[in-house]
């Protein structure tokens, strides 16, 4: 039996910073540096990071759009299945497709289709939950990425990442630290 | 040239908050071990009367609704006020989250939690009515739900009860997502200063794995900006659905145009009072009148007033009604309600929710949390009250004097009642001892550190 010995495989390294103003320059400078494969970390939005970043991810809103038609769609298909077709009420000979009495259950669905897209759309795109996560191994991002610091990894499989000169790209940023984070 | 602004409101956090320092005072309240004794009394007081709530349904299952006040004429009792009122404190949670954040309004940030929680509560017990008031809830699901039953009968989508169904459920899923989703950063923060590794485990779970990437973050913010959006219509759509409940009849005093906005604006008003209810004493039991400051009990006070008198303008355009229509029965409807048989509940609904509020046009009572508190209560009996009148004095005496008839709740009506303002109490207590009551990362951003140098303000 061939027993290769596990080589420590390298997820990235990550910059912590103190500030968000550092966080937001260091995550300009990177991308402006040509890494790609990288991510800031905040334990609160900032909308400076996403524009350092050039983040315009517009798939939540067409998902939310998507929910909403396809639950108008299904509220007043239902109403107009049911009404008019599997449990016709003749009552003094109104239509059965009494349109504008539908209209409240068909905004309601409309509504609540349309808050699933957004919350499992959201959670879906951002690959959550999610168990595990290399991040979570540097000691400091587990216990301060949540609460008052500031992080920026880059990870090893960016076509421009090179470890020693990453580091040193990540330490001229200002960082307080910089660490490896393992696999 | 500094300009420096002639009035500006003050602060929404007190100064000399740091990240850490807002971390640590909200998340303290979940992590230690140790709780003021008057959470043990609340919590107390809340599962007795819960117990109570238990005892009076049960009995009801097994007596059936003769047990309570209803009958003929009077068919809707107890379960259609209390169900009223309760939705419509449930307003004031979603609005205050969806509706302030889409104004921009930066107090919202340490109410919207409990609000939203409050708003969870306040319609679970909302629900029991509808689900017990038939005293058979287990024949409920097929009259109520579209589902293929073996009986091949569908529900009736042209009733107003119908509409009932799915928008309480719509709301309370929604909120249910919104408040889940604003915890999540917060579950995350939680996760990662538990020192137990079971409680760790557990806030981890229910975190999803959270680690603040700007990725995720951004789109974070446009799903819940989006939500915020959808549940703006959704919250004024509820009301105007429970108050077809009664327009689409023709009882004398339910038939009118007004109800659909005289109820949402009944329905913030009560939520409000609601909220300042639970935040006048929270803030002094935990300590956080940095983050609750006087400037949010203004400002909600401010808004209790607008909506007290949009409903003080409702019930004139009620009386209006009744007077203008050259009808008979709506014209006796509002003499009835002011003269009849049930005029102290008329006269101390109008003392509640109209003469009440207009103390708050007065500053020093909008800055003294005592007196909104004292007013608040006022309005939650007033609301109680406008419900049972809306209820109560239009049915039972409609059209023909033969078929007059009184209403007076039993015990059980008012075991159930109580019942439900002690889960409602159970269950917020619990709320505020394992969960964030004050949304922590929303208060990050508020935090005078959080402002990001040599860029332009967002």
């Amino acid at each position: 039996m061939n027993h290769t010995p596990p080589v420590p495989s390298l997820y990235g390294v990550m910059a912590e910073f103190a500030d968000p103003t550092s966080l937001v320059n260091a995550a300009r400078r990177t991308y402006d540096e040509g890494y790609r494969q990288f991510e800031a970390y905040s334990p609160f939005p900032i909308h400076e990071t996403f524009e350092a970043m050039h983040l315009h991810d517009k798939r939540v809103p067409l998902l939310v759009l998507g929910g909403g038609i396809a639950g108008l769609v299904a509220g007043l298909g239902l109403q107009a299945w049911v009404s008019a077709v599997a449990y016709p009420l003749n009552i003094g000979g109104r239509p059965y497709l009494s349109w504008p009495m539908f209209i409240p259950v068909t905004f309601e669905l409309t509504i609540l289709f349309a808050a699933f897209a957004a919350v499992f759309g959201m959670f879906g795109l951002n690959g959550l939950p999610m168990p595990y996560h290399p991040v979570f191994n540097v000691e400091r991002f587990a216990v301060h990425a949540s609460q008052d610091r500031f992080f920026l990894a880059i990870e090893a499989k960016d076509a421009k990442f090179d470890l020693e000169r990453t580091r040193a790209f990540l330490r001229g940023l200002g960082a307080t630290e910089v660490n490896d984070v393992p696999e | 040239m500094d300009v420096h602004p002639v009035y500006a409101p003050p602060p929404v956090i007190e100064p000399g908050h740091s990240f850490g320092t807002v971390t640590e005072k909200i998340a303290a309240i979940v992590l230690t071990r140790r709780h003021p004794y008057s959470w043990f009394f609340g919590l107390f007081v809340g599962f007795i009367l819960t117990m109570m709530l238990l005892m009076a349904i049960t009995w009801l299952l097994i007596k059936g609704t003769g047990i309570w006040g209803v009958n003929i004429p009077v068919g809707w009792g107890f379960a259609i006020i209390n169900f009223v009122w309760w939705i419509g404190i449930g307003h004031a949670g979603t609005l205050i989250s969806a509706i302030l954040l889409l104004l921009k309004q930066d107090w919202r940030t340490s109410i919207n939690r409990f609000a939203e929680a409050m708003t969870l509560f306040a319609v679970c017990c909302a629900g029991i009515f509808p689900l017990i008031h038939t005293g058979r809830p287990w024949l409920a699901a097929y009259w109520l739900l579209p589902y293929p039953n073996t009986m091949g009968v569908w529900p009736q989508f042209r009733s107003p009860l119908i509409w009932d169904v799915f928008a309480v459920s719509t709301y309370l899923t929604v909120s249910l997502l919104f408040w889940y989703v604003g915890l999540v950063p917060d579950l995350a923060t939680l996760r990662d200063r538990a020192r137990s590794i079971y409680i760790k485990r557990l806030f981890g779970m229910l975190a999803l794995g959270w680690r603040g990437a700007a990725r995720h973050w951004e789109r974070y913010e446009a799903a819940y900006l989006l939500l915020a959006g959808l549940s703006t219509p959704l919250v004024l759509s509820v009301h105007t659905v429970v108050s077809f409940d009664f327009s689409i009849g023709i009882i004398p005093g339910w038939h009118a145009t007004i109800f659909p906005p005289y109820f949402v604006a009944g329905a913030i008003y009560a939520g409000f009072a609601m909220v300042l209810t639970l935040a006048i004493p929270l803030r002094v039991i935990y300590g956080l009148e940095d983050f609750l400051t006087m400037r949010h009990l203004e400002n909600m006070g401010k808004v209790m007033l607008v909506t007290g008198l949009i409903v003080g303008y409702g019930y004139m355009t009620e009386a209006f009604f009744g007077y203008y229509s050259a009808n008979q029965y709506e014209k006796y409807m509002v003499l009835n309600r002011q003269f009849g048989p049930y005029w102290p509940f008329y006269w101390s609904l109008m003392v509640c929710n109209i003469i009440a509020p207009q103390f708050l046009w007065i500053k020093s009572v909008r800055t003294t949390p005592i007196l909104l508190f004292v007013i608040s209560q006022f309005v939650n009996v007033g609301m109680w009250l406008e419900r049972f009148e809306i209820v109560v004095t239009s049915l039972h005496r409609d059209f023909l004097p033969s078929s007059w008839g009184w209403y007076w709740p039993t015990r059980w009506d008012i075991m159930t009642f109580f019942g439900t303002i002690g889960l409602f109490v159970t269950l917020f207590f619990l709320f505020i001892r394992v969960l964030p009551m004050i949304s922590i990362f929303e208060m990050r951003t508020i935090v005078p550190e959080a402002r990001v140098k040599g860029a332009k303000a967002h």
